[in-house]
């Protein structure tokens, strides 16, 4: 085994607190108040809310990775995972530290890169391949491979705006899972997608590693992790905790999240699932339940617990609050049954919070509040507009029905119905 | 852990290095190198991204291509009554409605080609934030969709040239040169604003007002023999003089092709484009921070 990637003490820091890009105005009038505020600071005055302040994305990682291997990378979100991949990637510059990096880096830090909504399926498979890194020979030897991969034959030149998301992604994906790079970095894009389709994704990564190529997965899925990584970096607030085989590295991560957090002796939120156990939501138009278990080491008396919903753009996106919860000291779990959540598929992340007496305004006393590990999957069919953002936050089913009340042609009036399950324009 | 010493050995003698090339990744200060080597290899990237631009452009539009013969058209039409008719712009003997085009021709591929790619890099962040590629690839894949345009008005001139009786002599053949050296233009100062305005975002809105003076400062409408003989050194520095009469002496066979405004019309482009390049390179490392 050889070495193809060696970091040393990579780091990247960025600016926070102030607007990034800025009108060549206010670039003016800092120039000119420069002195000023030199001035000013020299007097001990307190510098502007935010300016200057910085934050280290990632610090001090070293680590290597050898040819064939598939690294996975976990932690939480916002810990430095997306920013190690993109330094990686060439995407954005380290701040200190070095990478050497042997052949070609593919990454796919997003599917469907450079597609267009009026562009057909065979003009964005080639443009999305060539901007991926794929050679006009490799995608011309690859293309009926990609198509039939995703199952597109028949709408090949169907702009991709007449497809249903579902057929979008899978396009997308098939394009990505014909990138042949000497090392694939991989961002969290498994997350979407029918699971079927996932797995045949997952199956064509490990034939990539079996070819003496290199993968690094960044994902939330542990299973996923579990299943395809020997090993796993573990990353938290910028630095790597731990590296090693993929067992040990889910499990000191698990535990962090579980028991650590600030949590003392005291009561905590321990785990939670769904009412099967799993962590998976495959219907969202059926009544479900959201388990938490607690131990209490005191008792709560008119307590308000609060169960809140996030997506992956940081939305709340439901929330539900409960009081007055009256529980003794020991182990309990608190059940909260939803009749329905028509949400779009994706990830999300639940946040359990319990207060003593009351909630926050009228004085109650946070007992715990937890960023619910694992993340909640929903893995249904989309049913809204094909372009995921336009889709929203709702997944729902609608219909259409059109009436022509007048018409200067001699013709009877019409009417019509259409529904928006499956895009009518796409078997036409 | 490794070793401090293990992690400096020189790249040509790192382990995956038998076979493959390695790539430093590290922190970057002062001047960036062009690396243009890197650019060629990403030229069919070029290529399909131009291809994009080109496809997106006409079916986007209603009236598709017709775009590329209605604009110069009706620019030319406007001319030719408000400066030809009325203004009694002389246009050195020429009719004045070939003179204009055959001007406007080379200009409007410029300032499509200076808007598009002083617009480029901000046009699509995930480009930027999601993969890969040299950055420079973007404002020059803009610059190029112009070119599609310019190959159909091209033809409304040759057709206007012959309603007019006139053929192009020998000197016609110097027209790639000229087209290059308008679209060099559109690139040296694309370059610079497509980086600019990935920081300030007043670039957007500079450019309807830029592209106007800039025009006035062209001889588009009127010929460069109005322009009193001390303003002309002044004038050469616009590269754009030199293609404007550089397209009207191939073309038209009017004037000549005085070689010392050409050569300071290349000399000027050769400068701004280095300096958009560097410049470009240098800021292209923290486009995916801010855009």
């Amino acid at each position: 085994m050889t070495a193809v990637i060696r970091a040393h003490e990579l780091g990247k820091e960025y600016r926070i607190g102030s607007r990034v890009y800025m009108s060549a105005r206010e670039s003016l009038t800092r120039a000119i108040a420069a002195p000023a505020r030199l001035f000013r600071r020299g007097h001990g005055a307190r510098r502007g809310a935010g300016e200057g302040e910085t934050i280290w994305a990632v610090k001090d990682a070293s680590f290597e990775v050898h040819d064939g291997e598939i690294v996975g990378i976990i932690g939480r979100n916002g810990s430095g995972k997306s920013t190690l991949l993109k330094m990686l990637s060439r995407i954005t510059a380290p701040t200190t530290g070095y990478a050497q990096v042997a052949g070609r880096v593919g990454s796919l830090l997003e599917i469907g890169t450079g597609f267009h909504q009026d562009l057909s399926g065979r003009e964005n498979i080639i443009v999305n391949g060539a901007i991926l890194g794929m050679k006009r020979r490799e995608i011309d030897r690859k293309f009926d491979e990609i198509v039939a991969f995703a199952g597109v034959e028949p709408f090949l030149d169907t702009p991709v705006k007449h497809y249903s998301s579902g057929m979008q992604v899978r396009l997308a994906f098939a394009v990505a899972a014909h990138l042949q790079p000497n090392i694939l970095l991989v961002d969290e894009v498994l997350a979407v997608g029918d699971i079927e389709f996932q797995r045949r994704c997952l199956g064509k990564m490990k034939d990539v590693s079996n070819e003496g190529r290199t993968v690094i997965l960044v994902s939330h899925h542990m299973n996923q992790i579990r299943r395809l990584c020997q090993s796993a970096m573990w990353i938290d607030g910028g630095r790597i905790r731990y590296i090693g085989p993929v067992g040990e590295a889910i499990r000191r991560y698990e535990h962090d999240v579980t028991s650590g957090d600030g949590h003392d002796a005291g009561a905590h939120f321990t785990r939670w699932e769904l009412g099967d156990g799993g962590h998976t939501l495959t219907h969202t138009d059926r009544p479900f339940t959201i388990r938490v278990h607690l131990h209490l080491v005191e008792h709560v008396v008119g307590g308000h617990y609060t169960v809140g919903l996030t997506n992956n753009r940081d939305v709340v996106v439901a929330g539900w609050a409960f009081e007055p919860v009256s529980l003794g000291k020991g182990r309990h779990t608190l059940d909260v049954t939803v009749p329905q959540l028509p949400l779009q598929p994706g990830t999300y992340q639940l946040t359990f919070s319990l207060f003593n007496g009351g909630n926050k305004l009228a004085g109650g006393v946070l007992v715990d509040n937890w960023t619910g590990v694992p993340l909640l999957n929903i893995d249904v069919v989309p049913l809204g507009h094909g372009q995921d953002a336009l889709a929203g936050v709702l997944n729902l089913h609608a219909t259409l029905e059109s009436r022509t009340l007048e018409t200067p042609a001699l013709r009877p009036l019409e009417s019509a119905t259409y529904s928006s399950k499956t895009p009518s324009t796409i078997r036409a | 852990m490794m070793s401090q010493d293990a992690l400096a050995i020189p790249a040509d003698r790192f382990d995956g290095a038998r076979e493959l090339p390695v790539r430093r990744i590290q922190p970057v200060h002062g001047l960036v190198p062009l690396e243009l080597d890197e650019l060629w290899d990403y030229r069919e990237l070029l290529y399909f991204l131009m291809w994009r631009q080109v496809k997106i452009r006409y079916k986007q539009t209603a009236l598709g291509i017709a775009w590329a013969i209605i604009q110069p058209l009706f620019t030319m039409l406007i001319f030719s009554v408000v400066f030809g008719r009325f203004g009694r712009v002389p246009s050195d003997g020429v009719p004045y409605p070939v003179f204009a085009f055959c001007a406007l021709l080379p200009w409007q591929l410029f300032s499509f080609a200076l808007t598009e790619s002083a617009n480029s890099v901000i046009a699509d962040p995930r480009l930027i934030t999601k993969v890969y590629f040299p950055r420079l690839i973007i404002p020059m894949a803009a610059i190029c969709v112009g070119l599609a345009d310019f190959a159909v008005a091209f033809l409304v001139l040759l057709a206007l040239m012959f309603y007019y009786g006139m053929l192009p002599t020998v000197a016609v053949l110097t027209l790639p040169l000229w087209t290059l050296l308008a679209i060099a233009t559109a690139l040296a100062v694309g370059v610079w604003l497509s980086a600019v305005n990935v920081r300030y975002r007043d670039v957007r809105y500079t450019l309807p007002f830029l592209s106007q003076l800039w025009l006035f400062a062209t001889p588009v409408a009127y010929p460069l023999s109005i322009v009193p003989p001390q303003w002309r050194p002044v004038f050469a520095l616009n590269p754009m003089v030199g293609v404007v009469e550089g397209f009207r002496w191939a073309l038209l066979g009017h004037g000549s092709a005085p070689p010392a405004a050409i050569a300071v019309s290349a000399a000027v482009v050769l400068v701004v484009l280095t300096g958009g390049l560097y410049y470009f390179r240098r800021t292209e490392l923290t486009f995916a921070d801010m855009v």
